[in-house]
C-alpha cells in the first residue's frame, strides 16, 4: 500500500510505462463509460477519442517492456471503444435500463462469494496445495449457513457452523492432500461430488419437500450515512450486506498476510520451495494445513452469502452454480495476487451482473455472455495477455526427509 | 520377481526378468482387482451408513436401488426380454446410461493413461450433443445411413476439437490442462445454453417460446433393439461404446501411438529422451479422449434424448461421472466398462427407476453423488496404498539382499 501511496505522491512515478498502461486500462473502461449514464455521450467522440488514447498508452506501455499490463489497455481500450460506439446507437432508455446506478451495487453482490472463495483459493494455492474443492467447500458453507441461521435464530452462528462445515471438508482435502500425499485436483474434485451429494441429502432430510421456512436470520444491511449520501451510485452503495464489506476488506488483509507478515513469508515459501522451508526449521506440513483450512473456511463464508447473506435465507440443490470454478478463474486470472483476483472477481461478477440486464437488448446474448469469465480465463492461462505463473510447487506433495 | 536364490543357482532360460514398468503393471494389475472393490465396497457402506443415522434402513434402501437399476431381471425372469415386465425396462434404461458412461470414463481414462487429468469430458459430451442435435435436425430427408453416421462423426469431431484446444493449450504454452478443460466445460455449457435458448440458432423453430432444441429426423435416429422407440428403449449405441472398448484397448495396447501415450504418462522427460513427440501425444490423447466424450454426445442425442433444452445442458452431470468410471476401473478398458455398469444402475435406480415408497428418491438422487465422491476420494488414497505397499516390499528386499 505504501507503495502506492509514494507512486501518487510522485508524479514521475506515475508516469513509469507501468503507470501509463494502468492508466490505459481505465482510460479504455472510461471510453465505454462515456456513453453511458451517467454522462450519456451521444456523439461518437468521446468514445473513440479516449479509446484511442488508451490503445495509445497501451502500445507505449508495451514498447517500454510492460507486456502484461500493455496488451491489457490495448484490449480495453478496443472493447471501451467498441462497446462505447454500440452505446450510441441505442436508445436511451434501453441504457438506463442497464446501466441503473445499481449495476455498481449489483457488480458487488455478485463479486461477494467469489472474492471470498478466490482469497481462500489463492491462501490454500500460496501454500502449496492445489484446491478445485472450491466449489464443494462453497455449497457446504451454503447449506449449513442457513441450517445453522434458522437452528440457532441467529445468523451470525449461521456464518460459524458454515464457516465449520467449509473448515472440516477442506481438512479432509487437506489430509488427502498433504498426509497421503493424494493426487490434489482427484481429491479436490471428490470434495465437490461429496458436498454436492450431502448437501443435498440434508437439505431433502432436514427440509423435506417444503422449503426453508421464511424468516431465517440473514445478514444485515450495513448502512453507511455518508456514503448513501452521495450522488447517483450513493444510494445503491450506501446500503450494502455486511459480508460485502468483509469481502472487500479482506482483500487488503489477505495482501498484508501473505506479503507483509512472517506467517505470510512462510506460506509463500512453502508454496514455491518447500525443501528449502523446511529446512529453516518450517513445518511445512502444519503450514500447509493452517492454509488449506482457511481456505476452506473463507470459501464457506462465501458460500453463506448466497444462502442468508443475498438469497435471504434459502437454499436450493447445488445452489453455487459453478461459481467456485469462477473463483479459481478469478484467482488464476488475477495471478495468485489478492488485488489481482479481487480484480477479476469484480470484472466476472460485473459481467454477471450485466448479463442479468442485457435481456433488455437481447435474451440470448444475455446468456452467452455468461460464458465471459470462462472465456478471458482460457485466454489468460494460455498466455496470449502476458502470463499466468503459479506458485512453485503448487499442486506438488511434500515428503518430509 | 526372481528370488535371490534362484539367481545364485543360475540364469532362468525360460523367463527373463521382467523389467520394472512391467512389474509395476503386474502389481498394480493384482492390487487393481482388489482394491477397487474394496474401494466400493467401502463408499457403499459409508453411504449405508449415512442412511442409516438419518433413520432409514440401507437394507431396504439399497435393495429398493438394486430393484430400480433393474438387476432384479437377473435374479427373478432371467432372460425375459419382454419389456412389458418392469425389470426388464429397468435394465435398459441402466444399460442406457452404461452407454454413456463406459464413453465419458473412457474419455477420462485415456487422458490419464498420458498422465493428464481430463475433467472436460462434460463440455465434450455437451458440444457433442449440439453438434449432433444440429446434424439430426438440418439434413432432414437424407437417407438413414449417411445421416446417422454423418451425425456420430461430426459430434465426435467436435469433441474432439473441444479437448483439443486444451491439449494443443498444454503442448504449446503448458497451460495445465485441468484449468482449460474446466473453462472449456463452462464455455460449453453456455455456448449450449445459448444455441437451445430462445433465439438461439439451434432452438425449435416449431416453438418459439421454450428453450428447446428442435427434435432429431426420424432418418437420424439409432434403431432401437431392445423395447419400445416411444417408451425410450435400448438403442444400438449400446454396442458402439462395447466396442469402443475394445478400440481402447487397441488403440492403447497395440498401436504406435498408444505406446507413446503410454510412454508419456509414465515419465514424459524419459520419453521425450527416447525419442517420443511429448508434444504432439498430449494433443492427441487430449483430442483422442474429447472423441470419446463428443461420441457419448451423439450416441445420447440420436439413440434417446433427440431433444435437449437450456436447463438439461445446465442440470446434466453425466460427464463428470464419467471421472468417478475411470478412476474405479482403474484407467483399463475391462475396468471402465464394469465400472459404467454399476455407477449406470447406480444413477438410474436412485432416480426414475427408484419406487419412491421404497425410499424417497431426494434422498437417492444425492446418495449417488456421495457415493461418486467417496469413490474418488479413495481412489485418491489407494494410490498411496500401492506406493506404500510397494516401498515396503523394496524395504523388505533390501534387508533380504544386505546380508547376502
Amino acid at each position: 500500500m505504501t507503495n502506492l501511496a509514494a507512486r501518487l505522491e510522485d508524479p514521475r512515478r506515475a508516469l513509469t510505462p507501468n503507470g501509463i498502461a494502468i492508466t490505459g486500462i481505465v482510460l479504455g473502461v472510461l471510453a465505454f463509460w462515456s456513453a453511458i449514464p451517467p454522462f450519456d455521450a451521444r456523439t461518437l467522440v468521446f468514445p473513440v477519442l479516449i479509446g484511442v488514447l488508451a490503445m495509445a498508452a497501451g502500445v507505449w506501455g508495451i514498447s517500454r517492456g510492460r507486456r502484461r499490463v500493455g496488451w491489457g489497455a490495448v484490449v480495453s481500450g478496443l472493447i471501451g471503444l467498441s462497446l462505447g460506439i454500440l452505446a450510441t446507437h441505442s436508445s436511451t432508455s434501453n441504457l438506463h435500463t442497464v446501466f441503473a446506478a445499481d449495476l455498481v451495487a449489483s457488480t458487488l453482490v455478485f463479486a461477494t462469494p467469489l472474492t471470498f472463495a478466490a482469497i481462500g483459493g489463492m491462501v490454500s494455492e500460496r501454500s502449496g496445495v492445489v484446491n478445485v474443492g472450491l466449489e464443494g467447500m462453497m455449497l457446504m458453507g451454503a447449506f449449513w449457513g442457513v441450517y445453522g441461521a434458522d437452528k440457532t435464530g441467529s445468523w451470525a452462528a449461521g456464518l460459524v457452523i458454515a464457516v465449520f462445515s467449509g473448515g472440516i471438508f477442506a481438512g479432509l482435502h487437506a489430509f488427502w492432500a498433504i498426509h497421503l500425499r493424494a493426487d490434489q485436483i482427484v481429491s479436490g474434485m471428490a470434495i465437490n461430488f461429496l458436498a454436492l451429494g450431502v448437501t443435498g441429502y440434508f437439505f431433502e432430510q432436514l427440509y423435506g419437500q417444503q422449503n426453508i421456512p421464511s424468516g431465517v436470520s440473514t445478514v444485515p444491511n450495513v448502512k453507511i450515512p455518508l456514503l448513501s449520501h452521495w450522488t447517483y451510485v450513493g444510494p445503491a452503495i450506501g446500503d450494502l450486506n455486511l459480508l460485502v464489506w468483509i469481502a472487500i476488506l479482506l482483500v487488503p488483509l489477505s495482501y498484508v498476510a501473505l506479503f507483509k507478515t512472517a506467517f505470510g513469508l512462510r506460506v509463500r515459501a512453502c508454496g514455491e520451495h518447500p525443501r528449502a522451508a523446511d529446512t529453516v526449521g518450517i513445518n511445512v506440513y502444519t503450514v500447509r494445513y493452517m492454509a488449506v483450512i482457511t481456505s476452506g473456511m473463507l470459501a464457506a463464508l462465501g458460500g453463506a452469502y448466497l444462502s442468508i447473506g443475498f438469497g435471504g435465507g434459502s437454499f436450493t440443490e447445488d445452489m453455487t452454480e459453478g461459481r467456485g470454478f469462477i473463483a479459481l478463474a478469478a484467482m488464476i486470472f488475477g495471478n495468485w495476487r489478492p488485488f489481482g483476483a479481487f480484480g477479476a472477481a469484480v470484472l466476472f461478477g460485473f459481467s454477471t451482473a450485466l448479463a442479468f440486464r442485457l435481456p433488455a437488448y437481447s435474451s440470448s446474448a444475455a446468456i452467452l455472455f455468461q460464458a465471459l469469465p470462462y472465456v478471458l480465463t482460457l485466454v489468460a492461462v494460455a498466455g496470449l495477455i502476458g502470463r499466468t505463473i503459479p506458485p512453485a510447487a503448487d499442486g506438488r506433495p511434500y515428503r518430509k526427509q | 520377481m526372481t528370488e535371490p536364490v534362484d539367481a545364485a543357482a543360475g540364469p532362468p532360460e525360460e523367463e527373463p526378468p521382467a523389467g520394472f514398468a512391467v512389474r509395476l503393471g503386474v502389481a498394480q494389475r493384482a492390487g487393481g482387482v482388489a482394491v477397487p472393490i474394496l474401494t466400493a465396497v467401502v463408499a457403499f457402506a459409508m453411504g449405508g451408513i449415512v442412511v442409516l443415522a438419518t433413520g432409514h434402513n440401507p437394507w431396504t434402501a439399497y435393495k429398493g436401488i438394486f430393484a430400480g437399476a433393474g438387476l432384479n431381471w437377473f435374479v427373478h425372469v432371467p432372460w425375459n426380454t419382454s419389456t412389458v415386465n418392469l425389470d426388464a425396462y429397468n435394465l435398459s434404461q441402466t444399460l442406457l446410461l452404461t452407454t454413456t458412461l463406459i464413453l465419458t470414463g473412457l474419455a477420462v481414462a485415456f487422458s490419464f493413461r498420458c498422465g493428464m487429468f481430463n475433467i472436460g469430458g462434460q463440455g465434450q459430451y455437451i458440444v457433442g450433443l449440439v453438434t449432433a442435435n444440429w446434424v439430426g435436425v438440418s439434413f432432414a430427408g437424407w437417407p438413414t445411413l449417411p445421416h446417422v453416421l454423418l451425425g456420430i462423426a461430426a459430434a465426435t469431431l467436435a469433441g474432439g476439437i473441444w479437448a483439443g484446444v486444451a491439449g494443443f493449450l498444454k503442448a504449446t504454452t503448458g497451460a495445465h490442462e485441468v484449468i482449460s478443460t474446466i473453462m472449456l466445460n463452462w464455455i460449453a455449457i453456455w455456448g449450449g445454453s445459448y444455441l437451445f435458448g430462445q433465439g438461439g440458432p439451434l432452438q425449435n423453430a416449431q416453438d418459439p417460446s421454450s428453450p428447446v432444441s428442435g427434435a432429431v429426423a426420424q432418418s437420424a435416429r439409432l434403431p432401437v433393439f431392445w423395447g419400445s422407440s416411444l417408451l425410450q428403449g435400448l438403442d444400438v449405441g449400446f454396442f458402439v461404446a462395447l466396442a469402443m472398448l475394445v478400440v481402447f484397448w487397441l488403440l492403447l495396447n497395440r498401436t504406435t501411438l498408444g505406446y507413446e501415450v503410454r510412454a508419456v504418462g509414465f515419465n514424459p522427460d524419459a520419453a521425450a529422451y527416447g525419442g517420443i513427440n511429448v508434444k504432439r501425444s498430449y494433443f492427441m490423447a487430449m483430442a483422442i479422449s474429447g472423441m470419446f466424450a463428443g461420441l457419448a454426445g451423439a450416441l445420447d442425442m440420436l439413440g434417446y434424448l433427440f431433444q435437449y433444452g437450456t436447463l438439461d445442458v445446465q442440470a446434466s452431470q453425466i460427464g463428470f461421472l464419467g471421472i468417478a468410471v475411470a478412476l474405479l476401473g482403474r484407467n483399463t478398458a475391462v475396468g471402465t466398462g464394469i465400472a459404467a455398469f454399476l455407477f449406470g444402475g447406480l444413477l438410474y435406480g436412485t432416480t426414475r427407476g427408484l419406487n419412491p415408497n421404497v425410499f424417497d428418491p431426494g434422498l437417492a438422487g444425492n446418495l449417488t453423488s456421495m457415493i461418486q465422491g467417496l469413490v474418488v476420494l479413495f481412489v485418491g488414497a489407494d494410490i498411496v496404498i500401492l506406493y506404500l505397499w510397494n516401498a515396503r516390499r523394496k524395504l523388505r528386499l533390501r534387508q533380504q539382499e544386505a546380508p547376502a
